[in-house]
């Protein structure tokens, strides 16, 4: 299945293989209408390790990521957090979203403090915390703009700014990087693995692009369409430390992309 | 709403205010409200009454005349002010203002240049009606999309071609909108013109009913024009629903 | 890293102040034809109940020299005001309710969609039966004309906050009443102006048609007295003044709303 060298990926925490900090068990969803978008998902999600669920349109990855945020309830099914069940969302566990969904009427600033904010923190120290963040985001100076003074790259700056904030231990995310042109999707996939090594955290990754599941990830869940299913999962062993633009071309991340490729076509209509 | 697990339709829920109406006049609260059953009874008498017939004649002839000017009017004037830039820039601003003016203020004038009769009430729908067709049919034209525009010119369309084929299909769904609001806003003017000259049609009839405080026979004549208004825009909303099909993936 | 300009027609401040010029040179412009026309037509004359623009103008300053277009409007804005802000805070706190409520939703949404679509002008008489011909009367025809348009557009605010928003706040644990507060009302915010501009105007409405239908005090009477006596220079300076003191009020709202509760907008 996988190329023979080993170039693993240093632990991110402690002994590899990693505890699963959320797990999802027998997870189904139908909507309203009649359509089932997810049937019986089993999945283990390892604690510092980046997985990302890939799959065609249709084939329920960001119903299960929002349900594992418990933005939907399943209508089967549970989802687990270190251990214990958790029917909504929870400070252990942070979005973020495709359409970046900043408030419009609201500097930078009060954006990435709003999760604090509705914690109750007192505002002084939200906002230090907040500016933290604006930096570490390369966002410095920006903090009294509003949202539409920015570049849609910028702005999902903002909304990551704001899900690094309250610290949580699991970050959940939807196609990021989607709402972006490609030279500026190019760069966040390398500022994230650079992130990452920074803020250790657990991520759950949603996209639809090969090649970025294979950059960004540890493991990659293939989900099958209508009824979403588990179809497969691969583990990406690359090297990243300290050579994040060389991975395109390595021949281990090359050959994953074109073996995903070959699992997926069939999915196409 | 859902009551023991089932949707119960919005639209459902005037019967439960037409059963409090019912409640209110039998206990006979406020005199202004007699019993709705006392009010549909007189909708029925009415509908068949000499007198309503012939006001409502006059009434819908004047509004069928109003609002088809209004239509030849202010569908053009919203083209020519989509399409031409300095005609946008002239006449925008009083169609704006005349949009949302107090048009009732302007009534006495037409009472006064045009008489006290038909035309005067006709010239009110006009009033009311054509700015909001006019406006919304220049949203209509400037919303088109320019790929649309060049795809014609490039296929040797000449402006009629244009015009016909392509933009008054594009701009159809807030065409008609515009007319379905222009509508409500007929009707209101109609009743306006009316109420002010009070010697016409339903006009007339309001002031005779509320004189002699026949209450039944004035909510009865109060519900079969709201009726009316709803009933007609809901008529060219559903055209306009039709229609709305393609509105999603213009250009 | 770069920051993305202002959408592209902008082109600097400069560019800006030069389009804002341009746009008040057609207004003046348009105005000026429009008084132009007015004037030859009231030459002609279109009719002999049809003074021109200059006429109409003489009308005007005489009646503000006289004291009677202040006094008027002195009391066609005490019943208009007062109604405005009934209906103001009445219409917003149900259509917002109505908005969050599917069950106020149910028993509010035919009975307001009816309101509006109907012609509520034709139940005005009615209303000097129960409330005779003094303010509260007129404060009523003001309210009545314009709640209807305030609750819906206030309740289709609500319903149609964004989704994404909503969702983000959820995903922050925030609780139902933050969620209303935080984002419910401030995104719901413009369309609910929208309304109370169109309540403003429909509250116009309703004052010019209590004075001119109930009985006359203050504009409706100035209107009703000149055209008794044919002084209809005077009539028509009395509409036009009403008809600009409508548009100039609603104009001054968006205004205030973009310099108090906009500062997005401010920026460009």
């Amino acid at each position: 299945m996988m190329g023979a060298e080993t170039r693993e990926r240093p632990p991110a925490t402690s002994a590899a293989p990693s505890a699963d900090i959320v797990e999802v068990r027998g997870i189904a969803k139908t909507y309203e209408g009649g359509v089932q978008a997810l049937q019986g998902v089993d999945l283990g999600f390892p604690e510092g390790q980046l997985t990302t669920l890939l799959g065609p349109s249709g084939c329920g990855k960001t119903t299960l990521l929002k349900i594992i945020a418990g933005l939907l309830p399943p209508n089967a099914g549970d989802v687990l957090v270190r251990g214990r069940k958790v029917t909504g969302p929870g400070p252990e566990r942070a979005f973020v979203f495709q359409d970046f969904a900043l408030m419009p009427w609201a500097t930078v600033l009060r954006n990435v403090a709003f999760g604090l904010e509705l914690r109750g923190m007192p505002g002084k120290r939200r906002h230090e915390v907040a500016r933290r963040y604006i930096a570490e985001m390369g966002l410095s100076g920006f903090e009294d703009r509003y949202p539409h003074e920015l570049s849609g790259g910028m702005r999902q700056r903002v909304g990551l700014a704001r899900a690094l904030a309250v610290d949580a231990d699991v970050l959940l995310m939807d196609e990021p990087f989607s709402a972006v042109d490609e030279q500026t999707r190019r760069k966040f996939q390398e500022d994230l693995l650079h992130l990452l090594q920074i803020e250790k955290k657990t991520v759950i990754f949603v996209t639809h692009s090969i090649e970025e599941a294979v950059y960004v990830s540890d493991r990659v869940v293939l989900l099958s369409p209508r009824p979403g299913r588990v179809a497969r999962i691969i583990r990406t062993d690359l090297a990243t430390a300290g050579a994040p633009d060389e991975i395109r071309r390595d021949k281990v991340y090359l050959d994953t992309v074109e073996e995903i490729w070959q699992l997926l076509k069939q999915y196409l209509t | 709403m859902r009551v023991f697990g089932y949707r119960l339709p919005m639209m459902l829920s005037l019967l439960f205010w037409a059963a409090v109406w019912e409640a209110v006049g039998r206990a006979g609260l406020v005199f202004l409200i007699p019993p709705f059953t006392d009010v549909l009874a007189a909708v029925a008498e009415l509908a068949h009454s000499r007198k309503f017939l012939a006001a409502a004649k006059v009434t819908l002839s004047a509004f069928a005349e109003g609002m088809g000017i209004s239509v030849l009017v202010g569908v053009p004037l919203g083209f020519l002010m989509g399409r031409i830039d300095a005609v946008d820039r002239l006449l925008g601003m009083w169609v704006n203002i005349f949009v949302s003016a107090p048009l009732t203020a302007l009534v006495p004038v037409i009472m006064i240049l045009f008489g006290l009769g038909q035309t005067t009430i006709v010239m009110t729908v006009v009033l009311f009606a054509v700015w909001i067709i006019a406006l919304d049919t220049r949203a209509g034209i400037r919303q088109v999309s320019p790929s649309l525009i060049d795809m014609a010119r490039s296929f040797g369309a000449g402006r009629g071609q244009l015009y016909l084929k392509i933009l008054i299909w594009a701009a159809l769904p807030e065409i008609l909108a515009g007319i379905r609001i222009g509508f409500i806003r007929g009707v209101k003017g109609v009743v306006i013109g009316q109420l002010l000259v009070s010697i016409v049609g339903f006009g007339e009839l309001f002031e005779l009913y509320s004189r002699n405080f026949l209450m039944e026979e004035f909510w009865a004549l109060t519900i079969l024009l709201f009726a009316f208004a709803v009933t007609a825009s809901e008529l060219i909303g559903m055209v306009e629903r039709r229609v709305e099909y393609y509105a999603g993936s213009r250009g | 890293m770069n920051v993305e300009a202002l959408p592209l027609e902008a082109t600097g401040p400069a560019g800006r102040d030069r389009r804002r010029a341009g746009v008040w040179l057609w207004r003046a412009l348009s105005v000026a034809l429009v008084c132009g026309i007015w004037e030859v037509a009231g030459r002609i004359p279109v009719s002999i109940a049809f003074p021109g623009f200059a006429e109409t103008m003489a009308g005007l300053a005489s009646m503000a020299a006289d004291g009677s277009l202040a006094k008027a409007y002195l009391s066609t804005l005490q019943p208009l005001v007062i109604g405005v802000v009934i209906s103001a805070a009445l219409g917003v706190a149900i259509g917002v309710v109505m908005g969050l409520s599917r069950t106020f939703e149910w028993f509010g949404a035919s009975v307001f969609v009816v309101m509006q679509a109907a012609p509520m002008a034709a139940l005005i008489p009615l209303i000097t039966f129960l409330y005779g011909i003094g303010l509260t009367a007129k404060v009523l025809a003001v309210c009545m004309l314009a709640m209807p348009v305030i609750v819906l557009n206030s309740y289709k605010a609500v319903r149609n906050v964004n989704a994404s928003l909503l969702q983000m706040c959820r995903s922050f644990q925030g609780t139902r009443l933050q969620e209303t507060v935080k984002i419910v009302l401030p995104d719901a915010s413009p369309v609910i102006f929208v309304g109370l501009r169109l309540g403003v105007a429909a509250g116009f409405i309703g004052v010019v048609l209590a004075e001119l239908l109930i009985t006359p005090t203050g504009i409706g009477d100035l209107i009703t007295y000149h055209r008794a006596v044919a002084n209809y220079a005077e009539m028509y300076a009395s509409i036009l003044s009403i008809v600009v003191f409508s548009a100039v009020t609603v104009g001054a709202l968006e205004s205030a709303e973009v310099a108090l509760f906009r500062p997005e907008k401010k920026a460009r």
